[in-house]
């Protein structure tokens, strides 16, 4: 589904601050894969992600999504058929404009046929509540108020299902539960793995719980200096716990991993 | 007096057109478009010149026509040429002096005398009799706004919004944001050009300093009908633009009549006016960290 062949970028270079924070990346998804990513601070996860959302343009290498090469592809263009979140909850919806518009924002732009002076139809709101149902957080009764009046958690499970109301052939989830509260954290995570598991989405998810990264989706990278240094799948990763885990960093990169967050969330 | 209320409620329409595309650029995109002065003054020129040559309607789609020419200008400076968006306005706002005097045949100002405007041809019918100006003035204004809220109801009116309202959602979904912007900038400036159109049939003229400060006036029309009438949606914030521009009108008319203030002082009181609201949250936040360290001041005293 996707394959990214030997991408490298680097932040501005040719100054003082310049910074290879991706290099000699390779990694190839089958359709349906679910694959956790960790690694340290820096490691160039995020860089990753803007990468194949494109947020910018890798400097060599290719992208290839479902058979089509992007990597010339414009942001806008692409984020038809990539999902992403962020760790941020703002980032994700307007929040000025209402929880309707904002998911008719997201419908109305990933359904095909859609033309510019489409508007949202009675048939698009019934299908708006039903899908805002799904995350029991009764918003489904607040489809006229303005985003900006929800909780950090309501507006991040809000993007998650404008971002996967059409199904995405991409979801780039990036600690998009790291900056709520653990409780709704919970519940958001429990809303990815379903919608994940319902239209079996091919997905890359970065997270700081070793645990998590362990037991969710069927893939665990671990990334380091923007590389991927660890890729264990299969039998090999059922067997695995989470010392294992750091064993096993600890000889690909050749050093500790260095997570303030990691290592805080394993004492917990 | 019932002339003065007639005059003040017909300008007030037809200045709320500018107020509305302020309201599209600056409340919605979030951008100050400095076009406006120019883009004005362009309206009315393309309008007055059309209508002397016998076309009074074609007069009004060529002014539209016009303004989103001169707004697109504007967007591709800043969409694609990285000029800055304040920036970008003046440049065009500039350039547009001159294409003001080459449309009005390298004069100041132009005139209609006898030809037909649309406010004569209504007159003619003898619809709406001594209120035809009145009626022609709300008609055109409000069936503009209604298609505005109509606009900013649609797929591409809600890119638009979106455009301006979270820039990290907008890369990350599929808005072109150099899409959107460029609308936007067309639609703002066809609006404000569409006021000129139909004030320099209104006045049988069009004159090349007409357009001076019209940017910050529309401002204050928008900040004082936002304040009076709310900012709950869209056909709210229309309507709000629309009643600002009219009560900005009728002060006028008072201050016209019974010189409170000279006449001429009235753009500093606007300016003022229009600085003070716009600087209001920042006013405020500052009473209130005053207030804490009073209060903090006092405390320690005891
Ligand atoms: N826009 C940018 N400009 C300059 N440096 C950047 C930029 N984005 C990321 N970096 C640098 O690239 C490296 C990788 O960052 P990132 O991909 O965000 O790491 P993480 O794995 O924590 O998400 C870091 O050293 C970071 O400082
Ligand atoms: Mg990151």
């Amino acid at each position: 589904m996707l394959r990214l062949e030997n991408i490298k970028k680097t932040f501005n270079p040719g100054t003082v601050n310049e910074k290879c924070a991706i290099r000699n990346l390779s990694l190839h998804l089958a359709p349906g894969d679910f694959a956790t990513v960790i690694g340290s601070n820096g490691a160039g996860k995020s860089t990753m992600f803007g990468a194949i959302a494109g947020s910018f343009f890798a400097d060599e290498g290719t992208i290839i999504l479902d058979g089509e090469d992007i990597t010339f592809t414009q942001e806008y263009k692409r984020s038809r058929v990539i999902g992403r979140l962020f760790q941020d909850p703002l980032k994700g919806t307007a929040p000025h404009m209402t929880i309707e518009e904002n998911l008719a924002l997201a419908f109305l732009r990933a359904s095909t046929g859609t033309v510019p002076f489409s508007r949202i139809s009675k048939k698009d709101k019934e299908l708006f509540r039903e899908q805002l149902q799904l995350l029991d957080m009764g918003l489904e009764d607040r489809m006229k108020q303005p985003v900006g009046l929800l909780s950090g958690g309501q507006r991040q499970a809000l993007t998650l299902l404008m971002a996967t109301m059409v199904p995405p052939k991409l979801l780039l989830l990036d600690e998009h539960t790291a900056a709520l509260d653990p409780a709704t954290a919970d519940k958001v995570l429990e809303l990815t793995k379903k919608i994940i598991a319902k239209n079996h989405t091919t997905c890359l998810m970065v997270t700081h719980n070793m645990q998590q990264a362990l037991e969710l989706g069927n893939r665990t990278l671990m990334m380091d200096d923007g590389k991927i240094v660890l890729d264990v799948r299969g039998k090999e990763r059922a067997d695995m716990s989470v010392s294992d885990l750091l064993e096993r960093f600890r000889t690909g990169a050749g050093k500790d991993l260095d997570n303030d967050r990691i290592l805080l969330s394993m004492e917990g | 007096m019932l002339y003065v209320i007639q005059t003040a409620l017909e300008l007030g329409f037809m200045y709320a057109l500018v107020a509305m595309a302020l309201f599209l650029s600056y409340r919605i995109l979030d951008i100050a478009d400095l076009t406006t002065d120019s883009g004005f003054v362009l309206g009315a020129a393309v309008s007055v010149v059309v209508a002397a040559a016998g076309h009074p309607f074609l007069a009004v789609f060529a002014a539209i026509f016009a303004g989103a020419c001169a707004g697109f200008v504007t967007a591709f400076l800043q969409t694609r040429l990285g000029v800055p968006s304040i920036l970008a306005g003046i440049v065009t706002n500039t350039g547009l002096y001159t294409v003001n005097l080459m449309v009005m045949g390298w004069s100041s100002n132009v005139s209609l005398l006898k030809q037909a405007t649309l406010f004569t041809m209504l007159r003619d019918t003898g619809i709406g009799g001594s209120w035809y100006k009145l009626i022609l003035a709300a008609g055109v204004t409000v069936l503009a706004g209604v298609l505005l809220v109509w606009f900013l109801g649609t797929r591409l009116g809600l890119s638009i919004r979106a455009t301006g309202d979270n820039t990290d959602m907008v890369r990350a979904s599929s808005v072109n944001p150099v899409f959107t912007v460029t609308v936007g900038l067309c639609v703002s400036n066809a609006l404000t050009a569409l006021s000129g159109a139909v004030v320099g049939q209104y006045q049988k003229s069009a004159d090349i300093n007409s357009g001076t400060g019209i940017v910050v006036i529309g401002l204050a029309c928008l900040i004082i009908g936002e304040t009076v009438i709310g900012r709950r949606n869209i056909a709210v914030n229309a309507a709000a633009a629309v009643a600002g521009s009219i009560i900005y009108r009728f002060i006028y008319a008072v201050i016209l009549k019974t010189s409170v203030v000279p006449i001429e002082c009235l753009k500093l009181v606007t300016a003022v006016v229009v600085a003070l609201a716009i600087a209001s949250p920042a006013l405020k936040e500052w009473g209130a960290l005053k207030k804490r360290k009073m209060g903090a001041q006092q405390k320690g005293g005891r």
